[in-house]
């Protein structure tokens, strides 16, 4: 079964006249990290809304077309349900925290508690995703009064510590230094590994490069297009005047456009490195006949 | 005349030792990253230079007055803080009043308000957005008009606050041409930023922080060469910039369009 499957779907929100997402046509498959990109308001966002239900089930506007998630049209989902089933980091941190709790471990524990789990389990759960995010200095702290980025940090936290089999990240590294970004990404992809779903949108490029198995590329509301990472990074469909690409897909289009292009066009620094090593060591006839 | 921090240390009232010992000073009309691992006390720092929060020890001088003397009202006059979360700033229900609100408050005369306030929407791209509730508009674009709002006063340096962050392609095009312009103002931009491609592509300064201090500060060349300075303040080399190092190629270049002409 899919994750979801959303067939013409087009969304308006209300009291505005241009449609967020317009005729979106797109399958996500479950197991799967998927990185949602594209300008500002291109539809990412009412896109991972309307994932977790949160659109239309909450922000008013009308809904065409069909949006089934894990089988099950959207309009019969229960959102308590669907809330448990699907973990949603918002893409401000500062309006993620919940504004009650003084403590940050407290924090994190409250959606634990909302499910009425037991408290010696919340704590095991709250000291793991703490560890996870070297959140530990921070624990006494009120949430109200940490840096952007640790309270980026603690958002995201509180939702891994649901540990739900979905998870929908709107801009999980917006605010983190470059070193807390790659751990978030590390962490995403352990989750992904023990078979969870994953929907994220980010800005990062070269993270995604790295990370996402598949992309959904979105202009203007609607679909560019969607694919496997590398497809979507080198298609044409991608207008990089508008939508940024990994770095080293750049440098490689800057040596094309000087005359000395590789032999494919990499995504990942990996991948570019080996292009480049393979023709340092072949001299400069291998550089020519590919 | 500069901004200087000499040897400036603060906490916040729950005791946290946010900023340590900062000695930092900005020129006129200078162009200066600050980067640094999170809760480093960068946004504590910025805070600092404006008057918003005031050092326990240490002094803070603005054109050689020190902050401890003024009020915040005076010093956001010589000195433009964009706050790193836009909701911090924005309370008006328009784009429109949210720039107009700080000329209106000081009872600018009409001609001199809505000249300011046209610049600051041509340079912030808010042409399309004046009528509308600023809540209902993405972050991204909040962002700007708190740009926008700080534009509009006559400050000689503007700090921005991660203005990177979350930001598009053409966002980002719009902050470049906007700090520029800044520039031949000679209006001096500081930026807190974790973009490390537009670190080193549009600044040449860069302030590399850590647990309240600062560890490194000088052009972009030499603080990215430094292992040991990155992996203090938990910082990246921009992608191609690494590219280059893991393979062994010897040249300091950070830009990508200087880093193609070392690729073989
Ligand atoms: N209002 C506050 N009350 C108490 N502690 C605070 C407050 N704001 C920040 N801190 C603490 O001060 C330290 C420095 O915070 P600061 O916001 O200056 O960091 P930063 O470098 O801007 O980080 P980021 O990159 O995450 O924005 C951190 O340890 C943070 O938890
Ligand atoms: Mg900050």
């Amino acid at each position: 079964m899919a994750l979801a499957t959303l067939r013409g779907v087009s969304f308006t929100y209300a009291y505005t006249n241009e449609p967020a997402l317009r005729d979106i046509n797109l399958t996500l498959e479950e197991g799967l990290l998927y990185a949602i990109i594209g300008p500002n308001a291109s539809g990412k966002s009412t896109l991972c809304a309307l994932l977790r239900g949160i659109v239309p089930l909450f922000h008013e506007g009308e809904l065409t077309g069909s949006a089934e998630i894990r089988g099950r049209n959207l309009f019969d989902w229960d959102p308590a349900e669907l809330s448990r089933e699907i973990g949603y980091v918002f893409e401000n941190p500062f309006t993620q925290i919940s504004g009650i709790k003084e403590t940050v471990f407290e924090e994190i524990a409250l959606g634990l508690e909302n499910l009425g789990m037991p408290s010696d389990e919340v704590i095991d759960r709250v000291e793991q995703v703490v560890e996870q995010l070297e959140l530990g200095a921070l624990v006494a702290k009120n949430p109200n009064e940490l840096s952007g980025g640790q309270r980026q940090k603690v958002a995201f936290a509180s939702i891994i510590a649901m540990d739900a089999d979905v998870i929908v990240i709107d801009e999980p590294t917006s605010q983190l230094d470059p070193e807390s970004s790659d751990a978030v990404f590390a962490i995403i992809a352990n989750l992904k590994k023990k078979g969870k779903s994953i929907v994220l949108v980010e800005h990062k490029m070269d993270l995604v490069a790295q990370y996402a198995d598949r992309v959904i590329a979105l202009n203007g509301g609607r679909l560019v297009i969607e694919g496997p990472t590398s497809e979507v990074f080198t298609s044409p469909l991608l207008n990089a005047s508008d939508i940024a690409r990994p770095a080293v897909t750049d440098l490689a289009e800057a040596l094309a456009k000087v005359g000395r292009p590789l032999a494919r066009t990499p995504v990942t620094r990996a991948e570019a490195a080996d292009l480049i090593r393979a023709r340092m060591k072949g001299g400069p006839r291998a550089n020519r006949s590919r | 005349m500069p901004i200087v921090l000499d040897e400036v240390a603060f906490d916040y009232p729950d005791g946290t030792p946010a900023v340590e010992s900062v000695s930092l000073h900005v020129k006129d009309g200078e162009r200066v990253a600050i980067v640094g691992q999170n809760g480093a006390g960068k946004t504590t720092t910025v805070k600092l230079m404006n008057g918003l929060l005031k050092p326990r020890s240490g002094a803070v001088t603005v054109d050689g007055e020190s902050t401890a003397n003024r009020t915040t009202a005076m010093m956001a006059q010589t000195v433009g803080y964009v706050f790193q979360n836009p909701d911090d700033q924005i309370f008006t229900s328009s784009v429109q009043s949210e720039l107009e609100y700080m000329p209106k408050y000081l009872r600018w005369e009409e001609v001199r308000r809505d000249e300011r306030v046209a610049r600051a929407v041509a340079l912030c791209g808010l042409e399309q957005h004046l009528e509308t509730n600023p809540n209902d508009l993405p972050i991204a674009i909040r962002k700007f008009i708190a740009i926008g709002a700080i534009l509009v006063g006559e400050c000689r340096y503007i700090i921005l606050d991660e203005p990177t962050a979350g930001l598009d392609v053409p966002g980002l095009r719009l902050l470049n041409s906007l700090i520029d312009h800044l520039q031949t103002e000679g209006i001096a931009v500081v930026t807190i930023t974790h973009d490390m491609r537009f670190v080193t592509e549009s600044f040449d300064r860069v302030v590399a922080m850590a647990g309240g201090t600062v560890v490194a500060d000088g052009p972009c060349e030499e603080v990215f060469a430094d292992d040991d300075v990155l992996k203090r303040a938990r910082i990246r080399r921009p992608e191609v910039a690494q590219l280059v190092r893991d393979l062994g190629i010897p040249t300091t270049a950070l830009r990508l369009d200087d880093i193609v002409h070392k690729i073989p």
